[in-house]
């Protein structure tokens, strides 16, 4: 399988490789996949008073596309708030990294990593996961 | 030292420097067709064909004339197991053969199925090799065909042919036994092992692709249907102009087998050796298979917490095959692994390195040293590898599976 040149560079370097700890209250942790299914996903964020994600890691066990998705993703979450990293397709993964078909399921992958770190950090703070609960954020601040 | 390092000698192997020069005469300048009976250009040609087949007769030690030249073992091995079920289909219909055999033999008993036929498929132990009593107790009054494979093509291991054989002829069962990747490798007997068909490749012992061959007995005597019509060939049993220096590859490479193949393997098995001793000193590493019933030149290893296809695109000075293939849109690990009983987890991480007549002791450490750090660089991005070392149970983690 060949694969394309930027995947090659996020698997040969990967960015913000590792882990934050769990229990701190500015880190939301998403972990998706399955071992049995050949990948799994750890992203962590971390999230400033502002709600921007000032920082991220990841560690992934998977083939090389599914390294590569994780690694730019953390890349693509930095500076953005919470709102607007929901945003981040599996599509534009795909085609930043120039995903084979065979390799999407990698940057659905990555895109469902993002999600679960986010709700996990709203989870912590008491917010609502969902967007139209948006409301409710102030109470529970 | 050359990079990349060759470690899949089960794929195919070079041809061997000796065989190239034996055959290039055979396109140069005896090129007539074995078939022309009426001129010196076809009697030579005749006479290496004849002379290729009993040097491929004599590593087995069979008779020449039950020797069929075929394209390869794929299609020994659908010649083998369509042309027996079909000729001894008013005697039953009902075939016998292992889930990890190879796909060729596979897709051909698929393909009896929608024939009508009906086919068990052999679960294996542990340790790759076949219980011989639920091997007995699979065979049948209208049992007419048994395929099982000499030597594993990703794990290595050697099955009972001597018993099986044993057992099929006190039922009258034709025995076919697919030996791709046992020439060289095993002593095959066919003068004492009760083995009525067998099948040959030429390009996993150092011959040339595209060739292969199939072993019918004459006594007793198994009748198969052709499947490839034309000319009459090849006892009527496979039609088409043979290729003159394909077999002479054949014949010339198996005639080396035969002579080196007892220092060849011993020097094989070392560097096997080598190699299992330098990666057994990572942790979380298994073998997968039974360690003694199998051939020299086979190691394949799971690395735990790391994925397969990863491990490979951070070894690529090094030519070897994974057990996963998440190249498919399902993510099916090996299925040979599964049937061991493997977790799919191990599956996903296992590599198949196969070394031989051409690999030094300097490769395999450079192969060692490369792994060893790879390991360690795809556990630290690993989050399993971390959940390992917090002492997490990954079983009793619930997965959601995609």
């Amino acid at each position: 399988m060949a694969y394309s040149e930027k995947v090659i560079d996020h698997y040969e370097n990967p960015r913000n490789v590792g882990s934050f700890d769990k229990s701190d209250e500015a880190i939301g942790t998403g972990m998706v996949g399955a071992p049995a299914c050949g990948d799994v996903m750890k992203l962590q964020i971390r999230v400033n008073q502002q709600g921007i994600i000032e920082d991220a890691r990841f560690k992934t066990y998977g083939c090389g596309s599914a390294i590569a998705s994780s690694s730019l993703v953390t890349e693509w979450v930095k500076g953005k708030s919470l709102d607007q990293a929901m945003t981040i397709r599996n599509t534009q993964i795909a085609e930043e990294l120039a995903l084979p078909p065979v390799k999407i399921h990698c940057s659905i992958l990555a895109e469902d990593a993002i999600k679960a770190a986010i709700t996990d950090y709203k989870q912590k703070h008491g917010l609502e996961a969902n967007a139209d609960a948006a409301a409710d954020q102030k109470v529970a601040a | 030292m050359q990079l990349p390092i060759y470690l899949d000698y089960s794929a195919t192997t070079p041809v061997d420097p000796r065989v190239v020069d034996k055959m290039v005469p055979y396109l140069r300048n005896h090129f007539g067709n074995p078939a022309s009976r009426s001129h010196a250009f076809g009697w030579e040609a005749e006479k290496a064909v004849e002379d290729a087949r009993a040097q491929v007769a004599a590593l087995v030690n069979a008779d020449p004339r039950e020797i069929i030249w075929t394209s390869g073992a794929t299609e020994a091995i659908n010649l083998a197991l369509k042309g027996a079920a079909h000729f001894y289909k008013d005697k039953g219909k009902h075939l016998v053969t292992v889930k990890t055999e190879h796909k060729a033999t596979l897709d051909s008993t698929r393909e009896l199925e929608r024939e009508g036929f009906e086919v068990t498929y052999l679960d294996v132990l542990p340790n790759g090799l076949l219980d011989l009593d639920a091997f007995k107790a699979a065979l049948r009054p209208d049992t007419t065909v048994v395929s099982v494979m000499f030597v594993n093509n990703e794990i290595g291991v050697i099955q009972d042919i001597p018993t099986l054989g044993d057992i099929c002829r006190q039922r009258g069962i034709v025995f076919h036994v697919d030996a791709a990747q046992a020439t060289g490798k095993v002593v095959i007997d066919l003068q004492t092992l009760k083995v009525d068909l067998m099948s040959f490749s030429a390009h996993k012992t150092y011959g040339p692709k595209g060739v292969g061959a199939l072993y019918v007995r004459r006594k007793p005597r198994v009748r198969l249907e052709a499947q490839m019509h034309g000319g009459g060939h090849e006892r009527g049993l496979r039609s088409g102009t043979l290729p003159t220096h394909q077999i002479v590859g054949m014949g010339e490479a198996f005639r080396l087998a035969r002579l080196e193949m007892a220092t060849e393997n011993e020097r094989i098995r070392m560097l096997r050796d080598r190699l299992n001793k330098g990666l057994s000193e990572i942790e979380e590493v298994y073998v997968n298979g039974d360690m003694d019933h199998r051939v020299p030149h086979n190691l394949n290893m799971s690395f735990n917490f790391v994925e397969g296809e990863s491990l490979i695109m951070a070894i690529k000075d090094i030519a070897v095959s994974s057990g996963s293939a998440c190249t498919s849109a399902s993510l099916e690990p090996s299925y040979v692994l599964r049937a061991l009983g493997r977790s799919d987890e191990l599956a996903h991480s296992s590599i198949r390195f196969t070394v031989g007549r051409f690999t030094t002791e300097d490769e395999i450490d450079y192969a060692v040293d490369l792994i060893k750090r790879k390991v360690a660089k795809l556990r630290d991005l690993s989050p399993l590898w971390e959940m390992h070392k917090e002492g997490i149970d990954l079983n009793s983690v619930q997965w959601a599976a995609h």
